[in-house]
């Protein structure tokens, strides 16, 4: 089946069998792999993108699914030259190890700052409560979200 | 010493600053290298048919179905394996284990047969047309069924094996402990299991192997925590010549202990690659990694401690009856057949022990890792800490009782009733310290009150876990893996420009490698940590060494860093003497820069290394460099004190932590940042085991947890938060005074947590 997806901004083509994963298209069709297998069945969040604005587990999805859409990955965070604030702040905080989990996180963080840019603990523990780490015990997650949010709302509500 | 205070200025970034991680850049833009992200031109895939049973015969293997199929190139059977003298591989252990099974089938989840196809799908499409012909044996699926007597043998196949005894072992003395316990005021007794559980790193296992048809050689991009390790025994497995392997493992996605062993599917695929002349991928699903690889724990523990009329232990036995599943895979040095198990003795001090294993075959997944721990010191801290708490109950308060019966700082070097020779510590100020961060006396206030007032209502329980770790194996005279020595090494380049690499034989899975070690090689030259680059798990371009498991990075390949630097300090000394006119003997050295002692006359680092390639002095070797391959002299012996406050609701058992606090001290701390996130990272593991992370099976053998469904993970929702404490107390014979840390957290909580539960229902 022929689709169209939009992919952090650009236009990719596929023709594709309907069975095909979204996260396969995204990894191995399109070329970007940034985007992580972590669990096949919907727990662990790491193959998370933004779909038509809001996160979305890629693993159990069809390709085809997406025909049409807008999708964001982690390699469409950074604008330009410029990193996205929770991109820093995971940095900063040190919200990753083996990063594995990181773009799933970090995509889930940056949506739950577009609608409450000054979440709470327990909101963002709530918020990223679909998305596993092996590696940090949250910490250091939950933290780098709140920073990221308070970057945002110092720039004046918009960071790019 | 209470925290670990730099020496260097931050724009070095030596020993003590949190330096941000380097290696960060590309993982926050989705950069990372992982294995699947790999891709070769002309690529197959392979997919494995795992047995549905647990303990079965093989009556016979149709692949013509499977093989019909378009876009199957191949069917790999245990059967063709064989003709290639492949079907059976050496375990870690010094057991053998089937790679592709042609006898029998011995756990659920065992590989059967192999397709490699022209795309992932269509390989998976051809697993179900493989007819298998299973005749059905009865299933073992504990240890004490597997040797009660009546049990089928499980590895019949094994020459003079006549029962499901995988190994037994002892340590102490036997009669000296009987004498204590003869002597003893009371005697205190615990039965426990420490069940088993899975690693999970992130990331599943794979392999890409690629075997270039005309030249033989064989690159094999592999999710290994110790390439070297594992390019010999690639060499000795499957019989190719060692020069022409290369293994690389990129970036991994955790490990855990998980990626430590050799899985069949490694060998499938480089057989494949070999066999068809292209590059062939494995990727484990998730479902393949729960059931099959490397799970951790699966101890059935008893023991007993002595103790006299004062409440001071005298002595203590404890007996390990081990769940290894079908195959003795356990990834330990050779001579320790239940690891380190004998660290039991714990923080105390007292004159005699006797420890005694059994390991016993099971239809169930094999594969013993130190998930997170050193080998088998999780199980022995469990049960010691869970034990001196049931003690404690009998005769005093448990903080008290600890106390009492701790090792004193003075004792150190301590040699244990087992015959470890703990290299230093400091128990009491770590407990001191951890009762007063959490208010120990209000909370124990508290709980007498609640007990009092609500005798029905929810209850408060206070758990204590005073652990002592053993890391950073060797020395290489006792301890190797697979008759490996367990050394490990580092190779400096110091380039022109005063920029440099290091080169290392241990391989990162997450914890910071790119940026800790360059920071102890700016602390031991003064070049920048942000100038240095570090090099791991590519074995053309590394030294050799053994890799990171069991909290070795940092007391084995940190010491051969910190060596090899000392060893180009001293080079450099020689070209600073000649730079500066001056004897060698007269110059000084602070971080980056050699001065002529009285003098302002001086050389820095860079000017030395540029120099090295440009202007060194006749008679000497050009260029900066050096390697060093560390055997070091003892292991080190991290400690600390963790104590956990919890609220139970009697009515339907569920808890919850009030509070945790938790005191490391892992001696000197390299980047303190990054020690704190792999301590809270590793306590998050150790509530998980106490609580939910738990691989069990049915009667059949059908594995209960084969999914992040099944097998319980904690979310940022479940786990608890956790305040943190430290005290520095150096390793005295580490040459930078650390001790390790990735694992103090996982190893030490889980009595922690499980001891506030059961002190809440005392």
């Amino acid at each position: 089946m022929q689709i169209t997806v939009k992919i952090n901004g650009t236009d990719y083509e596929g023709d594709v069998e309907p069975r095909l994963l979204l996260i396969d298209f995204i990894r191995s069709q399109v070329g970007l792999t940034g985007t992580h297998i972590g669990c096949d069945t919907s727990s662990c969040g790491a193959c998370t993108v933004i779909f038509n604005g809001k996160p979305m587990k890629s693993c159990t999805m069809f390709a085809v699914q997406a025909d049409g859409t807008e999708i964001g990955t982690v390699e469409g965070l950074k604008q330009g030259a410029n990193l996205h604030p929770i991109q820093t702040a995971f940095h900063e905080k040190h919200g990753l190890q083996c990063e594995f989990c990181t773009p799933g996180m970090m995509l889930v963080g940056a949506s739950l700052l577009e609608t409450n840019p000054n979440p709470s603990d327990d909101e963002v523990r709530w918020a990223i409560s679909g998305n596993i780490c092996r590696c940090t015990g949250y910490t250091n997650i939950v933290a780098a979200i709140q920073e990221a949010g308070r970057s945002i709302a110092t720039a004046g509500g918009s960071w790019s | 010493m209470t925290t670990t205070e730099p020496r260097t200025s931050f724009e070095i970034g030596g020993i003590g600053h949190s330096v941000l991680r380097k290696e960060d850049a590309r993982f926050i833009q989705g950069r990372g290298n992982y294995l699947d992200d790999i891709n070769l031109p002309g690529q197959l895939h392979m997919a494995i048919l795992r047995s549905p049973v647990a303990h079965a015969r093989i009556n016979s293997i149709d692949t013509s179905a499977a093989q019909a199929v378009t876009g199957v190139i191949a069917v790999v059977t245990g059967e063709l394996m064989a003709a290639h003298n492949l079907a059976w591989m050496p375990t870690l252990s010094g057991d053998t284990q089937a790679v592709l099974a042609t006898d029998k089938v011995r756990y659920q989840g065992q590989e059967v047969a192999a397709v490699i196809a022209t795309d992932p799908y269509i390989a998976r499409d051809a697993l179900p047309l493989i007819e298998v012909d299973y005749e059905l044996l009865e299933p073992v699926t504990t240890p004490q069924q597997s040797l009660g007597g009546d049990a089928p043998l499980i590895r019949d196949e094994k020459e003079g094996q006549t029962d499901n005894v995988a190994y037994t072992w002892e340590s102490g003395d036997k009669s000296a402990t009987d004498d204590a316990f003869a002597k003893a005021a009371k005697v205190v007794s615990l039965t426990t299991h420490y069940p088993r559980s899975h690693p999970s790193p992130l990331e599943t296992c794979g392999i890409l192997a690629d075997v270039n048809p005309a030249t033989g050689q064989a690159t094999l991009y592999l999710t290994s925590q110790a390439p070297h390790a594992h390019r010999t025994l690639f060499a000795i497995v499957a019989g190719l010549p060692e020069e022409s392997i290369r293994i690389i493992s990129p970036d991994l996605g955790g490990g855990f202990g998980n990626k430590v062993p050799i899985y069949p599917g490694y060998v499938v695929a480089t057989a494949a690659s070999l066999l068809i002349g292209k590059p062939v991928k494995w990727i484990e699903s998730r479902s393949e990694n729960l059931i099959s690889t490397g799970f951790g724990r699966d101890y059935h523990m008893d023991g007993e401690l002595a103790l006299d009329g004062d409440g001071r232990i005298i002595g203590m036995r404890s007996n390990v009856l081990s769940d290894q599943g079908a195959f003795f895979s356990d990834a330990q040095p050779t001579k320790f057949k239940a690891g380190l198990f004998h660290i039991v003795t714990g923080s105390y001090d007292y004159p005699a022990a006797y420890v005694s294993a059994k390991g016993a075959f099971t239809n169930k997944a094999p594969g013993g890792v130190a998930y997170r721990c050193s080998f088998r010191v999780t199980e022995a801290s469990y049960f010691i800490e869970r034990l001196v708490d049931k003690a404690a109950q009998l005769e005093m308060d448990p903080a008290e009782f600890r106390l009492k019966n701790f090792i004193k700082p003075e004792q150190f070097p301590y040699r244990s009733p087992t015959g470890f020779i703990y290299d230093s510590g400091d128990y009491h100020t770590a407990l001191k310290l951890a009762m007063e961060m959490i208010d120990y006396d209000g909370w124990r206030q508290r709980q007498a009150e609640r007990r009092d007032n609500d005798p029905d209502g929810k209850q408060i329980g206070i758990g204590i876990a005073s652990f002592t770790e053993v890391v950073g194996a060797g020395n290489s005279r006792e301890y190797d893996i697979a008759g490996l020595k367990m050394f490990d090494s580092a190779e400096l380049r110091v380039h022109p420009t005063g920029k440099a690499i290091l080169k290392l034989g241990v391989k990162s899975q997450g914890q910071g490698h790119e940026t800790t070690f360059a920071q102890i090689v700016a602390e031991e030259l003064g070049i920048p940590a942000g100038h240095i680059k570090v090099q791991e798990g590519d074995t053309d371009n590394t030294p050799y060494g053994l890799g990171t498991y069991a909290s070795r990075s940092t007391p084995v390949g940190g010491a051969a860093t910190a060596m090899v630097a000392r060893k180009v300090r001293e080079k450099a000394r020689q070209l600073a003497a000649h730079l500066l006119e001056a004897s060698a003997d007269d110059l000084e050295w602070e971080p980056g820069k050699f001065t002529v002692k009285g003098t302002d006359q001086g050389v820095t680092i860079q000017e030395i290394a540029f120099a090295a390639y440009t202007n060194h002095p006749e008679g000497m070797e050009a260029g900066l460099e050096d390697v060093c391959y560390y055997d070091p002299p003892n292991m080190t012996y991290p400690f600390g004190s963790y104590i956990v406050v919890v609220e139970i609701d009697p009515g339907d058992g569920t808890w919850q932590v009030l509070d945790m606090v938790a005191v490391d001290d892992c001696g000197v701390r390299i980047n303190p940042m990054i020690v704190e996130g792999q301590i809270t990272g590793g306590l998050t593991e150790g509530f998980a085991k106490a609580n939910m992370q738990w691989i069990t099976f049915d009667e059949d053998g059908n594995c209960i947890g084969s999914n992040f469904l099944d097998y319980m993970i904690p979310t940022a929702w479940e786990t608890p938060r956790f305040r943190l404490g430290q005290t520095v107390t150096p390793s005295p014979h580490h040459p930078i005074g650390a001790k390790g840390v990735g694992e103090s957290a996982t190893v030490g909580s889980p009595a922690a947590f499980v001891n506030a539960v059961v002190d809440a229902l005392w």
